[in-house]
């Protein structure tokens, strides 16, 4: 499957334009856009997006697209840029942009930032390289052939010149065609100095001294604080009234706004304006609100799952995802079969900053100053909700106190934005925890069916997969959704992961939207999204047909692993394909001792996944070694193993910490999290009664990347999504109980005992 | 008006007696550093020192600091770069950041009572404060590298920037 609108380095001249200041290197915006070149300081003709400047005292600014939420993703991308570049470290400089139009889709999640850069951003540097080389062997006065570029400076034996002293002494040429940049050579693995390594993230000694600035941290001169009374379904609330006579004694209470929001993100909201953020907060708690409940205000999990059940259970509802022919033959043709459903419970992104957002206008421009990952959906929101057109905005992005998703999903500006234009003033809008749980777009609940039929031998011949949930992508950003065999569009997202790298002979995937989720509440991206749940189906159900036929779970899995025919991969993402997955699956298998003996009540689970999409696969295994205590139900995860294929590694300690976190991601959504969808709304409202994992709670860890050239993909969401199966396998190796549900709880353990 | 120091500074808070410290720190005094989180003192973004225990600030009235010395994470290294920071920055703990001003300031209160904390006693101190991005081995890690080092002043780094 490939995204629309995603930028690609084909079709694009790279340009390079020379002035007093420096030289700004990048590609054009468009391909047109590249006839005629200006001066750097910005003739109208010359827009091109610049990924990169050098200035004459040899400083090299690398500008960065992708927001910053712990994925040290400014460094990965500058050393992406340096390496082919050759600069000098030291003197490399990280800028996090404000959003432009001429930075084209700005967007950070699906673990997509590195495997979309890289081919760019290598080019780009590449580019830089040559024409510095070009232009500091005249300098030298010897053939460019007969230079190297090294540490920021261009060297003829032991002569050099400074890249500075090159920008300073003008002459580069004026950029690269098509051809050109397509002949351009990007270094082999061997000659890579700053691509892997160990070094340092930029972004992490302000981190740890109180300077760096998080949205929360934004100010400005004149601004008043709000706090949102949130409603109490997130769509179809209308406020009646708002007694505020109680807010009245608050000190510092400055009046309350109920929004009126043309772009409907919205509905039903008050905020309650005050001179402090506590002043604000208080006249929430005392402010009296009644509204008119949408339709959805009784609605609950129960309903939801029923929901999603009566849709699996149509046969013409859905979207064909996968399509093989000949599924209901192998099936009524099958030695023996398999079926069992699979659930997975709301899951919050629980972001340690809470949302807000500060707004105001300034010189004819609406600012929005906070943390986001997708600016380019939110911007067009904002535009309807404030009546004004897109380029009168602008996103100034900050730190992001975690992302996991949840700032995909900008609109928790829109209400900011709206009290900033009713009031004329700047609002700082600061949720408390309760309040941004209440409005989260939390990870809709799951419903699955999982079907498999076998031949001789055990032999998989078919395979037949339905979820249902809720669809963010069709909730905020229907464009984006590709339309499976039937025709009928799909939310990618959604039921990644269901597309496997097995071969199963027939296969068919069918993705249903859950309605009732998607006008009950919003659903989020969180985490992997659909993997979340479509890999505990797909992981869980592969030990269930490896027991059922008397199989060994990992012999069963590199059966189907062979890397033949549609999972042969291909160039650029996914060469090796299936064989791939078989790799780390054994690595890990061989790792944690499969095979071995356990002691009573512990057992040892595998489970696989080639991450987010099949385009890009991040080839992940797992192994979880458990203790399950029979009496209690009671899970402790003892040991993970985690082996990993993602490409060349541009930072490998980054990557080492996206894989600690997101397999703790996995570990504390299988075991300690989980959330409760009520007369319209989450219950667990703040920690105490959601509890996601703490230190206690870690286990001991082993994690290995495989060794690889191949090109380098997402790191940031494939361990979240196999350590979950992994302990629900292990379990069952443990004791013998089969759970179906995320997370895993003690009673659902003991009810699986019982019926062992 | 409660009177009390923060950093070394003689400050006076201008709001209402009840009013959380975490809040005159951050929107009175400047002192961003400190972080919000939950508001119900279960995940430690919001911990500084209160004469030199580590405290919620979230839940604790400015009134009750009245006389009393706080540091927060803007003043721990008091002019430099306290050991647990610079184990931070070698440990590489720090993901989003935004709850590591209260681990820091938990770890510092820790190894300051206790400079040789078991892997118990690590986990019992830092267990109330909640890292999002999971990066806890890193952070034990951190703990354990600031409890193993002399104080001393480490180099500066170039920082992002932000247009």
């Amino acid at each position: 499957m490939s995204i629309p609108g995603l930028p690609s380095p084909d079709r694009r001249r790279f340009l390079i334009a020379a002035g007093a200041a420096g030289a700004a290197f990048g590609f054009a915006a468009a391909a047109d856009a590249a006839v005629s070149l200006g001066p750097f300081a910005g003739a109208p003709a010359f827009e091109p997006t610049l990924w990169y400047a050098i200035h004459p005292h040899g400083v090299v600014t690398v500008n960065v697209v992708r927001a910053e939420m712990g994925q040290h993703v400014g460094t990965a991308l500058a050393r992406i840029v340096a390496d082919e570049l050759e600069a000098d470290w030291d003197k490399v400089r990280i800028v996090h942009v404000d959003t432009d139009p001429k930075w084209g889709l700005m967007v950070t999640g699906g673990s997509w930032s590195v495997w979309q850069s890289y081919p760019m951003l290598s080019q780009a540097g590449a580019a830089g390289r040559i024409a510095l080389i070009e232009a500091g062997a005249k300098i030298l006065g010897v053939p460019a052939s007969s230079c190297i570029a090294r540490k920021g400076a261009v060297f003829a034996g032991k002569r050099s010149v400074s890249y500075g002293d090159i920008i300073a002494a003008g002459g580069l040429r004026g950029g690269f065609t098509d051809k050109e940049l397509a002949a351009l050579p990007i270094k082999p693995a061997s000659e890579r100095r700053l691509i892997g390594g160990e070094f340092q993230a930029r972004d992490i000694p302000a981190k740890t001294d109180g300077s760096a600035v998080f949205g929360l941290d934004s100010k400005m001169a004149g601004m008043v604080y709000a706090r949102p009374v949130i409603p109490p379904t997130r769509n179809e609330s209308k406020v009646v009234s708002v007694d505020e006579s109680g807010a009245r004694g608050v000190p510092g209470y400055r009046g309350h706004l109920v929004l009126d929001d043309p772009s409907g993100t919205v509905p039903g909201w008050v905020i309650a304006l005050g001179d402090s953020f506590i002043a604000a907060d208080r006249a929430v708690r005392a402010l009296k609100v009644t509204w008119e409940n949408g339709p959805t205000a009784k609605v609950s999990d129960a309903d939801l799952e029923a929901r999603g059940r009566a849709l699996i259970a149509d046969a013409a509802a859905g979207s064909l995802v996968v399509n093989d022919s000949g599924v209901d033959a192998a099936f009524s043709g099958a030695k023996s079969q398999l079926e069992a459903e699979y659930t997975t419970d709301a899951a919050l992104h629980f972001q340690m900053e809470p949302l807000n957002a500060l707004a105001f206008e300034r010189n004819g421009i609406f600012e929005i100053h906070t943390g986001n990952q997708w600016q380019s959906l939110i911007l067009p929101t904002l535009a309807k909700a404030l009546g004004r057109p897109e380029t009168r905005i602008v996103m100034k992005t900050y730190l992001l106190g975690g992302g996991f998703g949840r700032r995909l999903n900008g609109d928790y500006a829109v209400p900011a934005a709206l009290a900033s234009k009713a009031l004329g003033k700047p609002v700082k809008l600061v949720f408390t925890r309760e309040d941004d749980t209440l409005f989260d777009s939390f990870r809709s609940p799951s419903v699955q069916r999982v079907r498999m039929a076998f031949g001789e031998g055990g032999r998989v011949t078919a395979m037949d997969h339905a979820a249902a949930a809720g669809w963010p992508t069709e909730v905020m950003a229907p464009f984006f959704m590709p339309k499976g065999a039937n025709d009928r569009p799909y939310d990618p997202f959604a039921i990644n992961g269901a597309n496997h790298w097995y071969n199963v002979g027939s296969h068919r995937v069918r993705a249903l939207s859950n309605d009732l989720a998607n006008r009950a509440f919003r659903p989020g991206w969180l985490r992997s999204v659909g993997p979340g749940w479509t890999n505990w189906a797909v992981e869980s159900a592969m030990d269930e047909a490896a027991h059922a036929t008397g199989q060994d779970p990992l012999a069963f899995r590199l059966k189907m692993l062979d890397g033949a025919g549609r999972n042969a991969g291909a160039a650029p993402s996914s060469v090796g394909g299936g064989k791939r997955q078989a790799a780390v699956l054994s690595r890990v298998a061989k790792a944690a001792g499969w095979g071995g003996k356990l002691p009573a009540g512990v057992g040892l689970g595998l489970a696989t996944s080639f991450g987010q999409e099949r385009d890009m696969p991040t080839w992940t295994a797992c192994a979880a070694r458990v203790r399950v205590d029979r009496k209690t139900g009671e899970v402790k995860v003892e040991k993970l193993h985690l082996v990993v294929d993602a490409g060349a590694i541009i930072h490998p300690d980054g990557a080492l910490a996206q894989m600690e976190g997101a397999a703790l991601w996995g570990l504390s959504l299988a075991l300690h999290e989980g959330a409760t969808f009520r007369d319209g709304r989450i219950q667990e409202t703040n920690l105490g009664a959601y509890t996601p994992l703490r230190m206690s709670d870690v286990p001991d860890m082993e994690i290995e990347f495989v060794d690889s050239d191949h090109a380098p993909v997402g790191l940031g969401e494939p361990a979240t999504t196999v350590v979950g199966p992994a302990i629900g396998n292990a379990i069952f190796n443990a004791v013998g109980a089969r759970v179906r549900r995320l997370p895993i709880r003690p009673e659902a353990v003991l009810a699986a005992l019982k019926s062992a | 008006m409660a009177k009390f120091r923060v950093n070394g500074r003689q400050v006076e808070a201008s709001g209402p007696d009840d009013a959380p410290l975490l809040w005159v720190l951050r929107d009175e005094l400047g002192l961003t550093g400190t972080k919000f989180g939950c508001g119900v003192g279960q995940c430690g973004a919001c911990t500084v020192h209160v004469d030199g225990q580590a405290v919620r600030s979230c839940l604790t009235p400015v009134s009750a600091v009245e006389g009393l010395e706080i540091t927060t994470i803007e003043g721990l290294g008091a002019g430099g770069i306290h050991p647990v920071q610079e184990a931070w920055v070698e440990a590489q703990a720090p993901q989003c950041g935004y709850c590591q001003s209260g681990q820091i300031m938990q770890a510092a209160a820790l190894l300051s009572a206790n400079p040789k904390p078991s892997d118990a006693e690590i986990e019992a101190a830092m267990n109330g404060n909640l890292c999002r991005c999971m990066a806890y081995v890193r952070i034990r890690k951190a703990v354990k590298l600031a409890a193993a080092k002399p104080r001393r002043k480490a180099a500066v780094r170039p920082a992002e920037v932000r247009s």
